[in-house]
């Protein structure tokens, strides 16, 4: 049977409400609310890592050349990355 | 039932005496009561604290308002305070006070029963320090065997610990010493 | 074996709660409850007790230091009054909904203002409805028993709830008197270790306290309330049980003189003593008087009530506490709810008494019980009266 979203009824309220499988917040692909993507341009990113520390979603990661990119399952296209990135190294892109 | 009222000033421990007195009646395997006058205490202020010693269980939680004994440990406070309000006519008043009866008479409005003993000059000489409540708990033992004397040496040891004896001894003087008018 | 001892209450209360084994106290002092804290950590600094005692910088933090400790699978203990205590509400209604069975004393105070340390029941009934199970000690003894009956109900496996115990400022903490003190070998044996159902754990995580959208916080209420009724079950069973080890009886509602009373008295907390004498006295004077005390307050002992008044014309409702701009008291709001729907029920008057330390006499519950015992077969003029005010 698949999951449900949230109880039914009211007897399958866990006792307090507790969720017993951590990060079940992932399933929630908050990807869909962005009107914006934020692209990165690589020549002139400096690998400072301020897109980073200020992506309130936490989705924006590092690769092994220590370049920054975001998930776009999660990412809100709130713009804040660009906004903060002083090299000029984001742009907020309207989506399709 | 014997209800008893303590009069004496913050600091000089009449929640103490009220602690002991209930504790040895308790001890005897009696009933007993012991509380302050439920509020803020104040160093040198008129505090009031109270016993009710039954040899059956106390259901009683109302304040004391007719007491059948007034205990007073400090000589001041009878001329600020009515230290004999609503003391039964039978009951039985004890001061600390040096001076003579008939200094002491103007200020008490009772015609019943009263004992004197000199507890501050006891307590000086015996611990050092004016505190008396102790000192007056043998002067009331010896007035009303509300408690047996050996009755209160388990409570004072656990309180007083290595100056429990001092306090043993002034009690003891009080017993002997304390005189009906 | 059980040991027979004078002592504060409060200072009993602490014992009683340091024989529960506590993992975690987390308190802050406040009078009248000042003492239960204050000898804990006595105990804990004496080595007697192996528990972390956390001297947090307010009520708040208390509660919520005991909601950290309990959600780690601790067994978690405090104590407050009155303002302490609203300090605390933000945290106790997210406490009973977590299912945490912190356990609380709660030296009852009335509420400023005016500024009042003395006692009456206005704190507890402010947080009435934050889905806590309450009980209310009557003495010294009652104290101790509830505190250690309290960590047994809350950690029942079916009622996995908050308890407090209400025990009144002054009017009991600050008496000595004699009680039976039970022994450490005594209290493990009623008392099992605590067995959370889920604890914070980094090596098995688990959310607690998530966020209830609308279409799941109706439910979630529902959940509550169903365990709360529920855990009278319990609760019965707990007493039956400490009843059967330490012989001691206990109610939700304990009664005195009250089969064939045709007026009966009902009182919550340490008044209920001092109202026996004032029944004995009626009783001689040939009066059928009788009184009933109520222990459980939340759940609420429905049918308990609705048994305990059948044969009375009479019943007089005392309230340590004002629902102000409401129709009386608290108690007696709840007791005209669970009769009103009773084809036979006693007319029922509702008196406040005792209000931030104001002394109740005897007297002054046989001039009540003697008043109400003329409004038999006539309803009373107005819902309530504030007994003894000056006018």
């Amino acid at each position: 049977m698949a999951e449900k979203k949230w109880p039914e009824t009211w007897q399958e309220v866990n006792p307090g409400c507790i969720v017993f499988r951590p990060g079940s917040s992932r399933d929630y692909h908050t990807g869909t609310w962005r009107a914006e993507r934020p692209i990165w341009d690589n020549s002139k990113c400096i690998k400072c890592g301020i897109c980073y520390l200020f992506c309130p979603e936490g989705c924006i990661s590092e690769d092994e050349e220590g370049y920054f990119a975001a998930d776009l399952n999660y990412c809100k296209g709130c713009g804040i990355c660009a906004h903060e990135c002083w090299p000029g190294a984001i742009k907020m892109v309207g989506e399709e | 039932m014997i209800e008893v009222r303590w009069h004496g000033r913050g600091g000089q421990g009449a929640v103490t005496s009220v602690e002991m007195l209930a504790l040895a009646a308790i001890g005897e395997g009696k009933y007993a009561q012991g509380f302050p006058s439920f509020g803020p205490e104040r160093r040198g202020a008129p505090v009031e604290a109270f016993n009710r010693v039954d040899d059956k269980r106390i259901k009683k939680r109302q304040r004391i308002y007719r007491p059948d004994v007034v205990v007073v440990l400090d000589p001041g406070l009878i001329t600020l305070v009515n230290v004999a309000e609503g003391l039964k006519p039978e009951g039985l008043l004890i001061l600390n006070t040096h001076k003579p009866f008939t200094e002491v008479k103007p200020h008490i409005q009772f015609d019943g029963r009263i004992a004197l003993v000199d507890a501050t000059a006891i307590a000086w000489a015996e611990l050092g320090v004016p505190i008396t409540n102790t000192t007056m708990l043998g002067a009331l033992v010896k007035m009303t065997d509300i408690v047996k004397m050996e009755s209160l040496s388990e409570p004072i040891e656990h309180r007083f610990g290595r100056i429990a004896n001092k306090n043993l001894t002034a009690m003891k003087r009080a017993f002997d010493e304390v005189k009906l008018v | 074996m059980s040991k027979r001892i004078g002592m504060e209450i409060a200072l009993a209360a602490a014992e009683a709660a340091a024989l529960c084994r506590p993992d975690v106290i987390a308190a802050y002092p406040i009078t009248p409850n000042t003492h239960v804290p204050e000898h804990l950590s006595e105990i804990v600094a004496e080595g007697r007790l192996d528990a972390e005692f956390i001297t947090v910088e307010s009520e708040h933090s208390a509660m919520s230091a005991c909601a950290g400790a309990s959600g780690a699978g601790a067994r978690a203990f405090t104590a407050t009054s009155s303002q302490g205590l609203l300090y605390m509400a933000e945290i106790l209604a997210i406490i009973s909904s977590m299912r945490l069975p912190v356990v609380m004393i709660i030296g009852n105070r009335a509420l400023s203002g005016p500024l009042s340390i003395w006692n009456d029941h206005s704190d507890i009934m402010s947080q009435r409805d934050i889905g806590w199970i309450s009980l209310f000690a009557a003495n010294g003894q009652e104290t101790v028993d509830m505190t250690i009956q309290a960590f047994k109900i809350a950690e029942h496996p079916d009622v996995m709830l908050p308890t407090n115990v209400n025990l009144d400022g002054f009017q009991l903490t600050h008496v000595v008197e004699p009680m039976l003190m039970p022994d450490q070998e005594e209290v493990d044996r009623f008392l099992p270790p605590f067995k959370p159902f889920a604890a914070l754990n980094p090596d098995d995580p688990v959310t607690l306290g998530a966020l209830g959208l609308p279409d799941i916080y109706t439910e979630a209420c529902k959940s509550r309330e169903e365990v709360l009724l529920n855990s009278k079950k319990v609760i019965l069973e707990v007493w039956k049980e400490w009843e059967e080890q330490f012989g001691r009886k206990y109610e939700p509602i304990e009664p005195y003189e009250a089969e064939d009373a045709e007026v009966l008295m009902l009182t919550m907390g340490s008044m209920g003593e001092t109202a026996e004498m004032a029944i004995d006295e009626l009783r001689k004077e040939g009066m059928k008087a009788g009184l009933l005390k109520l222990k459980l307050w939340r759940p609420f002992p429905f049918e308990e009530l609705k048994e305990a008044v059948k044969g009375a014309k009479v019943l007089v409702v005392t309230d340590r506490c004002l629902s102000y701009g409401g129709a009386g008291g608290p108690v007696a709001l709840e007791v005209r709810s669970a009769l009103y729907e009773e084809k036979k029920r006693p007319v029922i008057l509702n008196y406040i008494i005792g209000l931030g330390g104001r002394d109740v006499m005897v007297d002054h519950f046989m001039e009540m019980i003697r008043t109400a015992a003329k409004a038999d077969a006539e309803r009373p003029e107005k819902a309530y009266e504030i007994y003894g005010v000056r006018e």
